[in-house]
């Protein structure tokens, strides 16, 4: 292994090794002891294991889809939240609860279609004039979110208060719902889609430098844009279905890995890690922080993240880079 | 001979045309330098030279085919892009930028080889940039970043290499360094091709002039042919004397005092 690989492959294998600490921590086996009851098999396999791997999955996820957000926009603020998705998907949960019951696969499905309808919405828009590179993306993302917010606040106005309370809760992001037929759905789109957006870490490196660029060094921008966005927008939109839209995982892990591996470009393979590992501690934190008071999984990394995100502007600005 | 050659070509930004019925050569192993007046649409021609922008009408031909015609990568491995203002991504450092310029000699899945490596401190050494190979772009002098985005085209290792104004934006030694750099390239045996501002530059540096107005060529051939009072006259609408540079021996233009500045 050459000098220059040491550093990722050291954050990659941090990541892993915090990630199962975190995981071991909310199984907490040592309640365990003396034997499993059946009681105890049953909360293990229901509701514990869907639990750590939704966290693992969705945090994989959002933390990748944010890396290719970040790259394809040029924007160190490209996720899902500046780009509308999260709303989109919003839109759909509410929809989901107000108009169809709220049920589990309801919620999620409609949330889906939400993130993948709003993401669709987005990149046609900022196609007109035949590309959509640089700003023009965040730009027309931060419009529809806008727009989307609006009917967010009016369907929970319409809404009664269960329903309003159940909405406001997935809005923030939680793992409390976690199911084996959630882990199965994210399961397949991070099988399925990281390998394919890991193949496209050299291009998008390349993307990056601009378009005439790319061109130039005999890319083709728009197919590649389109390809990993769209790989992007349903990991995301698969991750948000099951846990609703965790605040910052998306926009955070991306930055954290740029930082600690100190490498440039999508840094895909380490954003994942951390991503995942990031969600487990949240959750786990969550759940602990403040004793016999359990906290959406959303607020946690909505502080932790937009602290660490203040630091960094604050740090990178010392240091001159922004 | 030329490679690289435009019949008939038509060039337009939505409908907008920039460029009309152009017919030019890029002779092989010629420094060839593209002027005119601003919006001339000097850029633009380049731009479609290095299969950026798509014709209106005509053709842009790479050894007698429509450039088009080519799988993107094959023309990647011909031609050398460097734009007016590339994007420098955050924190990547003047090795790492240089590497990117590999991108068309690698597979999806093959790592950086050995060649790779090898032609990425040829490129270093060529530009004079191997002891700042590790310091972040950002870091660097206006004429050091001009030198490392050089390389990066460099490291393509192409035949021809067109630069979109490579010395805009810096102060007249850091210009001196960039020109005399692609004087050496030339000098290698590269067809260089660039698109340049300072008609005294040009006319020291190029072997092939072409001279655009209003997406039309209006002169080309040797500079000391080319650049006359009448042409700098129709070219920009400036009066102009033209004396011989006492240093080269290349033309050298001298704007006629206005009303503003004649005493």
């Amino acid at each position: 292994m050459t000098r220059r690989h040491l550093r990722p492959t050291l954050v990659c294998l941090a990541c892993i090794a915090f990630g199962v600490i975190a995981a071991l921590l909310t199984l907490n086996l040592s309640q365990f002891s003396g034997g499993l009851t059946e009681a105890d098999v049953f909360v293990i396999n229901q509701l514990l294991l869907p639990r750590i791997f939704t966290a693992v999955l969705a945090g994989a996820a959002l933390a990748i889809a944010g890396a290719v957000f970040q790259s394809v926009t040029r924007n160190p603020l490209g996720s899902p939240d500046v780009l509308g998705f999260t709303q989109g998907a919003a839109t759909g949960a509410l929809i989901g609860i107000t108009a169809f019951g709220g049920g589990v696969v309801a919620v999620g499905a409609s949330a889906w279609i939400g993130a993948v309808g709003s993401a669709v919405a987005v990149y046609l828009v900022a196609r007109r004039g035949g590309v959509t590179g640089g700003a023009k993306l965040v730009l027309v993302g931060i419009g529809i979110a806008t727009i989307l917010s609006g009917v967010n606040e009016y369907l929970i106005t319409r809404a009664n208060i269960i329903d309003a309370a159940a909405a406001s809760l997935w809005i923030t992001g939680s793992l409390d719902g976690s199911s084996w037929s959630g882990v199965v759905l994210i399961g397949a789109a991070v099988t399925l889609l990281v390998p394919l957006l890991i193949l496209c870490s050299r291009p998008l490196r390349v993307l990056e430098l601009g378009d005439d660029l790319a061109t130039g060094l005999g890319l083709r921008g728009e197919k590649l844009r389109l390809l990993t966005l769209g790989a992007a927008v349903l990991l995301a939109a698969s991750a948000a279905s099951q846990t609703g839209p965790v605040a910052f995982v998306a926009l955070c892990a991306p930055h954290l890995a740029r930082a600690s591996t100190r490498r440039t470009g999508p840094n895909l393979v380490p954003t994942l890690l951390l991503g995942a590992a990031l969600m487990l501690w949240a959750d786990y934190l969550s759940q602990h922080a403040i004793p016999n008071r359990e906290l959406p999984v959303g607020v946690v990394t909505g502080v932790l993240g937009g602290g660490y995100l203040v630091y960094l502007l604050v740090h990178q600005r010392k240091i001159g880079s922004i | 001979m030329s490679r690289l050659e435009t019949r008939n070509l038509t060039l337009a930004y939505d409908r907008r045309e920039v460029v009309r019925e152009l017919d030019v050569e890029i002779p092989d192993r010629s420094f060839t330098v593209i002027i005119g007046a601003n919006g001339c649409g000097k850029s633009t021609l380049l731009r479609a030279l290095a299969r950026v922008l798509k014709p209106a009408r005509g053709t842009v031909l790479l050894d007698g085919k429509a450039i088009g015609e080519y799988p993107a990568r094959h023309v990647a491995r011909v031609i050398g892009l460097l734009p007016q203002s590339p994007i420098t991504p955050d924190g990547i450092t003047v090795a790492e930028l240089v590497g990117r310029g590999r991108f068309p000699h690698q597979g999806a899945l093959r790592r950086e080889s050995a060649e790779d490596r090898a032609v990425v401190e040829r490129c270093l050494t060529e530009t004079a940039l191997t002891e700042l190979k590790d310091r972040p772009v950002a870091e660097l002098s206006g004429g050091q970043r001009q030198r490392a985005w050089i390389a990066m085209a460099l490291a393509q290792d192409t035949e021809l290499l067109l630069l979109d104004e490579p010395t805009t934006y810096l102060d007249l030694a850091h210009q001196i360094e960039v020109m005399d750099l692609c004087a050496r390239l030339h000098a290698m045996g590269r067809t260089v091709v660039a698109v340049l501002h300072d008609l005294n530059q040009a006319a020291r540096y190029a072997s092939h002039l072409i001279a655009l107005r209003g997406g039309e060529l209006i002169a080309a051939g040797a500079p000391d042919r080319v650049i006359t009072a009448e042409l700098v006259e129709r070219a920009f609408g400036l009066r102009a004397r033209i004396i011989e540079d006492p240093e080269t021996g290349t033309p050298l233009v001298i704007p006629l005092p206005t009303k503003v500045t004649a005493k």
